[in-house]
């Protein structure tokens, strides 16, 4: 079949005779990529990459007639990062995590990024705002200051970050479960989630509220992520999802300590298996020296102690915290190889590829680059084997793994790298190829009527490495792994339209020099400000 | 028919303390009153244009005369692309958005780029990339911090409103104001020192004799409440209002971290005294670190230039990274230029390197003692140089100036300065924060934007601007040089 | 530093240990312009131990000449406001002190510019360098 292309959208025909003429015959088409999970741009990921010099001076990119240099390897530089996605046919990447004081910082950093489009998540789960008003049970009136937080920072979705612990982490504390009140507060992390995933629901957000749970990295919290699923269960309309539950391999741990610490990843996917307000995304370890970086101040505290390396450690007035810890991912330590099984388990245990996404976390589980290992390990049991064999034999005797046979198709890594990803964020023109789609567009040199990808997972790896073509909006951009036209994307953001604006203006005017150390008018980010800003329309029900 | 207009939340592009609570009345293009700000923003906001440069000018003959912008900027593209290895400096008074030109000219040149963080806090730098930081915005600090440390820095005189906006004398959710406390104990001070110079001429002492150190804190210390402790090797204003203050010998901040390191840790020292200090007084104070809520370092350039210097900061680091093992625990260095942390931040997400950029070879190598202005200006390897909004020949020491000079040397700068008087090229600009719109980084890396206040004169433009036009030039000459 | 001063040509001098920064007159200085009455007269002085000036038999506001491994400088002598430091001297920023600073960095690319020995001796009848005559003397194009 031919696609057609005209303006930057997917058409139903062109003159053939004037178009430009892409054979892509014996190679596999595929929308562009959409990451929705990656930390890309921001104060915590700029900190990790000036904490990182070592990790760059082994990565270098350099200037060329077309692209500006850059380092890599776990934090790459912006102009680097762009072009990396876009050598993986990827159009489309959403940074996870904006301290909302700091957005400014995200936005000029993601300006910075070319070749895709991007959005960035908004930190509002320990937001002072968001915690006295659910306290006091004011659901509507919270709507409307994320309404206007959203249009404040330029946001995307609400991101909540272990909930209610980044506020005790401004004392150095945490909270150790679902129902263990925030210091100072006196809410839950129970009724910060079920109180936002309302407000998700009022304000009629595109993307559900995307959450990373308490008790992260800690044996025995994959209780904790049943229950963070379980307790907005009763707030779901049919089908629609109304929780993403990210990089699920890092809260789906079993055991009580490090000793005993194996995979919850069944127990998970049978509760995924049976509910449909639930997306995942893996959150994918590799084996390789990488970066941890999340707003999750106490679990990176934790994770300096486990490990010992620097640490960074930032928290933001009124809003969030955010911590940074270099790790090294060995095969040989159980702990990690068990990991590295639950990121994978978790895909093929899950039945419906609409909703498990693959991610690394990037960087915290692994850079974005190593994508297409990931998605070898999914087509191809040999390639899961053969990793398995290297890895700590603790850990290989605890493993699913080979007793899972199960491979993913072509059809099901589209969906799980692209298709169910835009579909999750309801971003309705990405993600597949039908008329009316942006022309953002992924071609790989590989056959997949001639080759099985089961046998011949090294030939699908190194194909979706470099895309033969990749198309955005309708350009060609990538040609060969090799950048031919570097093109910026557009910022998506979301406007949402509530009824008394002025009310909420007003309130925040009040209050704004008792919460923070920055005038109002100096705080929310003017709209010429970003340099291709996408406004999407919303219409709330506040 | 004369227009007065009152301009709020302005940002002031002074220092690192970045407040943007300023009011400025305006009346017919000039700045006529300031509110809010400190003596040193009231007297940029009132006098920045007393003595600067209106006309572009180019060197001929050893003399500086006017030019066209045209000129000028060929004459420093030329300057810029055939030099084999130049060097851009300054970038720490000026915009986000100039900042990224810049870096894109120095890519393009091949040369060297470096900010004002590197005879500042690059050694801080430079620690935080071997130990990294337990940090967060000032708020954070305003709003819980009841113990707060100010080591070998003087806000009083280099960052006025600090301790009104952030610490000591700022309201938070959890800590008061100490305003009421410090004006009792200034009191207290003021009648104590009338009743000591009474006595001294009495008994005719030695005013200036060396007075014995106190061997117990003051009882404030142990008081529930915000608490200043000032530790630096002279009494300066600041140390004059603080609940105690810690002379240390010169030189010696890193054994006194050091020592605290082993103190919050329940260990022992074997020695009477250190850094000039009685090992008693240190165990106090040790004690009054681990019983606070939240504490917090300041620390100022007196551990980076002093004996140590990056290893000062690892102490002090280090120090703070320890204490989170007892309680809540913060660190954040007192940046000067108002934008230098916008410096370091943009020059990292560009390059992945925050200052001591060389891109010679085609991709950023940072090596800072290599690629470090100083060091190449003092090893003589560059032959050409871009300031903006710097002025090194004042502040670089004389063989770093001299060998700077001697090549040829463009200056981008709103005002005349010693480097504008020895460049080739001098181009005047418009003053980012007052004539010029942007985006600047505070201190503990908060964005805010630079409003436009003025019109500037016609012949001063944004950097943003020259520094495209001085790129775009240099590209169509390489262009025709190839 | 046992022995506190030494004499040479009959001139005492002390050896002490030599900061450079900020003030706050220099920083308002700065902010009325480099080639100003207010910030010259801010940065051409040196401030002192009173008991140090004693010692050396400086009064207040006669020049004295500081000198370094790396040069030499003829300030004016101010009594400082912080004392006591004995043996400590403060000159703040700008091309005066610029003279005297070490530019070695010990590999790290920050010059020394605290902390530096020096020595320093009464100098009545030397001048302070003009701005223009410094950088005609030291920077030639």
């Amino acid at each position: 079949m031919d696609i057609a292309i005209k303006d930057g959208k997917i058409v139903e025909k062109v003159n053939a005779k004037k178009a430009e003429v892409i054979n892509a015959s014996g190679m596999i088409v595929m929308p562009g990529g959409v990451d929705i999970h990656c930390h890309i741009a921001g104060a915590e990921v700029n900190s990790g990459r000036l904490l990182r010099p070592e990790d760059h001076v082994k990565d270098v990119e350099a200037k060329t007639a077309l692209t500006r240099s850059g380092v890599g390897y776990s934090i790459p530089s912006t102009f680097t990062t762009g072009y990396r996605y876009s050598r993986m046919g990827y159009t489309t990447v959403m940074n996870p995590s904006m301290p909302p004081l700091e957005a400014r910082h995200t936005h000029e950093e993601l300006d910075d990024t070319p070749m895709v489009d991007k959005a960035t998540y908004p930190l509002l789960g320990d937001w002072w705002f968001v915690l006295e008003h659910l306290r006091d049970g004011l659901i509507e009136e919270c709507a409307a200051h994320v309404a206007w937080m959203m249009s404040a920072t330029k946001g995307y979705a609400i991101k909540i970050v272990n909930p209610g612990g980044l506020e005790a982490w401004g004392f150095g504390r945490n909270v150790q479960n679902l129902d263990d009140p925030v210091p100072y507060f006196n809410i839950t992390p129970r009724e910060i989630l079920r109180g936002l995933c309302k407000v998700n629901k009022l304000l009629n957000l595109p993307h559900t509220i995307h959450v990373h749970t308490n008790n992260l990295g800690k044996p025995g919290n994959y209780i904790t992520a049943l229950e963070t699923m379980k307790c907005v269960e009763d707030l779901a309309e049919g089908k629609r999802p109304v929780i993403h539950i990210t990089h699920c391999q890092f809260c789906a741990f079993k055991g009580s300590d490090w000793r005993t610490m194996s995979s919850g990843a069944e127990e998970i996917a049978k509760y995924v298996n049976h509910h449909d307000h639930v997306t995942l995304d893996m959150g994918q370890v590799i084996f390789t020296d990488t970066t941890t970086m999340t707003a999750d101040g106490p679990f990176q505290y934790g994770l300096y102690n486990l490990t010992g390396n620097k640490w960074v450690n930032h928290d933001v007035e009124t809003e969030t915290s955010s911590g940074i810890v270099p790790f090294r991912y060995r095969r040989k330590s159980a702990v990690h190889a068990t990991q590295w099984s639950i990121g994978l388990e978790l895909a093929l245990l899950i039945k419906d590829p609409w909703k498990i996404y693959m991610t690394t976390d990037h960087p915290n589980g692994g850079p974005f680059t190593a994508y297409p290992n990931i998605i070898a390990w999914l087509m191809s049991q040999v390639a899961r084997k053969k990793t398995m064999s290297k890895i700590s034999k603790r850990a290989r005797r605890k493993s699913l793994l080979p007793s899972i046979d199960r491979e993913l198709s072509f059809y099901e890594i589209a969906i799980v790298t692209r298709a169910g990803q835009a579909k999750a964020l309801n971003l309705t023109q990405k993600g597949h190829l039908g008329i009316g789609a942006d022309a953002d567009v992924a071609i790989y040199n590989v056959n997949p009527e001639q080759v099985d990808p089961s046998k011949k997972y090294k030939t699908v790896r190194r194909a979706l490495r470099r895309a033969a073509y990749t198309i955005k909006s309708g350009e060609i951009v990538v040609k060969d792994g090799q950048i031919v036209n570097p093109v910026f994307g557009k910022t998506f953001w979301v406007d949402v339209k509530t009824s008394l604006p002025t009310e909420v203006n007003e309130d925040l005017k009040r209050k704004f020099r008792e919460y923070w150390t920055v005038e109002y008018e100096n705080y929310p980010i003017p709209d010429n400000f970003l340099h291709v800003p996408a406004p999407i329309p919303v219409r709330a029900e506040v | 028919m004369t227009a007065v207009t009152v301009v709020t939340g302005v940002t002031c592009p002074v220092c690192g303390t970045f407040c943007d609570d300023i009011e400025l009345v305006v009346k017919d293009n000039v700045i006529t009153d300031v509110r809010n700000a400190c003596a040193i923003g009231a007297a940029k906001f009132l006098n920045y244009s007393t003595h600067r440069n209106l006309k572009p000018l180019v060197r001929k003959n050893g003399e500086l005369v006017e030019a066209s912008m045209d000129e000028a900027v060929g004459r420093a593209a030329k300057i810029l692309a055939d030099a084999t290895y130049p060097i851009l400096y300054g970038w720490s008074n000026t915009s986000c958005e100039a900042i990224r030109v810049g870096l894109e000219l120095a890519e393009e040149v091949g040369g060297a780029i470096d900010n004002t963080s590197t005879v500042c806090h690059g050694p801080s730098i430079l620690s935080v990339q071997d130990v990294g930081i337990a940090s967060c915005t000032l708020g954070q600090l305003r709003h819980r911090a009841d113990l707060i440390f100010y080591w070998a820095s003087n806000p009083w005189s280099s960052h006025p409103r600090h301790i009104e906006r952030y610490t000591m004398f700022s309201e938070g959710r959890f800590q008061k104001s100490a305003w009421r406390g410090y004006l009792s104990r200034l009191r207290g001070i003021i009648s104590r020192k009338r009743l000591q110079r009474a006595a001294n001429l009495v008994l005719r002492r030695d005013i200036f004799a060396t007075p014995e150190i106190e061997r117990r804190l003051p009882y404030s210390m142990f008081q529930k409440k915000r608490k200043m402790v000032v530790v630096d090797v002279r009494k300066t204003r600041t140390a004059e209002a603080a609940d105690y203050f810690l002379q240390v010998e010169p030189n010696k901040d890193y054994e006194l971290l050091q020592a605290f390191r082993m103190l919050i840790k329940d260990e022992e020292l074997d020695v009477d005294e250190v850094a000039g200090v009685p090992v008693e007084i240190l165990e106090e104070v040790a004690d009054v670190m681990v019983g606070c809520e939240l504490g917090v370092f300041f620390f100022g350039v007196g551990l980076t230039m002093s004996e140590g210097k990056l290893r000062n900061v690892d102490a002090a680091l280090s120090l703070t990274r320890d204490l989170n093992q007892r309680t809540k625990f913060l660190i954040m260095p007192m940046r000067g230029h108002f934008n230098v942390t916008g410096a370091d931040v943009v020059f990292t997400w560009q390059t992945g390197y925050p200052y001591a950029i060389d891109f010679s070879h085609g991709y950023p190598r940072y090596n800072p003692g290599e690629t470090s202005v100083i060091d190449i200006l003092c090893r003589d390897e560059a032959d050409a140089g871009l300031i903006v909004a710097s002025d090194p020949v004042a502040h670089f020491p004389r063989m770093a100036a001299q060998n700077l000079v001697k090549n040829p040397l463009i200056a981008i700068d709103p005002e005349v300065t010693p480097t504008t008087l020895m460049a080739d090229v001098v181009f005047p600009s418009a003053f980012v924060g007052i004539e010029a719109e942007g985006t600047a980084y505070r201190m503990d890396h908060v964005p805010l934007p630079l409003k436009k206040i003025v019109e500037p004169p016609k012949t001063c433009l944004p950097d943003e601007e020259i520094l495209q036009r001085i790129l775009h030039k240099v590209r169509k000459l390489r262009r025709n040089q190839n | 530093m046992n022995i506190p001063f030494t004499e040479v040509d009959g001139l005492p001098k002390l050896k002490v240990s030599l900061l450079t920064g900020r003030t706050i007159d220099q920083g308002k200085g700065k902010e009325c312009g480099k080639l100003s009455k207010e910030y010259l007269e801010s940065v051409v002085i040196c401030q002192m131990d009173p008991n140090d000036m004693k010692f050396l038999g400086v009064k207040e506001n006669t020049n004295v000449k500081v000198i370094t491994d790396f040069g030499s400088v003829v300030l004016k002598a101010v009594k400082s406001a912080r004392a006591p430091h004995p043996k400590v001297i403060f000159i703040p920023y700008g091309p005066w002190a610029s003279l005297i600073m070490n530019p070695k960095t010990h590999g790290t690319g920050m010059p020394s510019l605290k902390g530096i020995p020096a020595e320093i001796e009464p100098a009545p009848n030397e001048k302070v360098l003009s701005l223009q005559n410094l950088l005609n003397q030291f920077h030639r194009k």
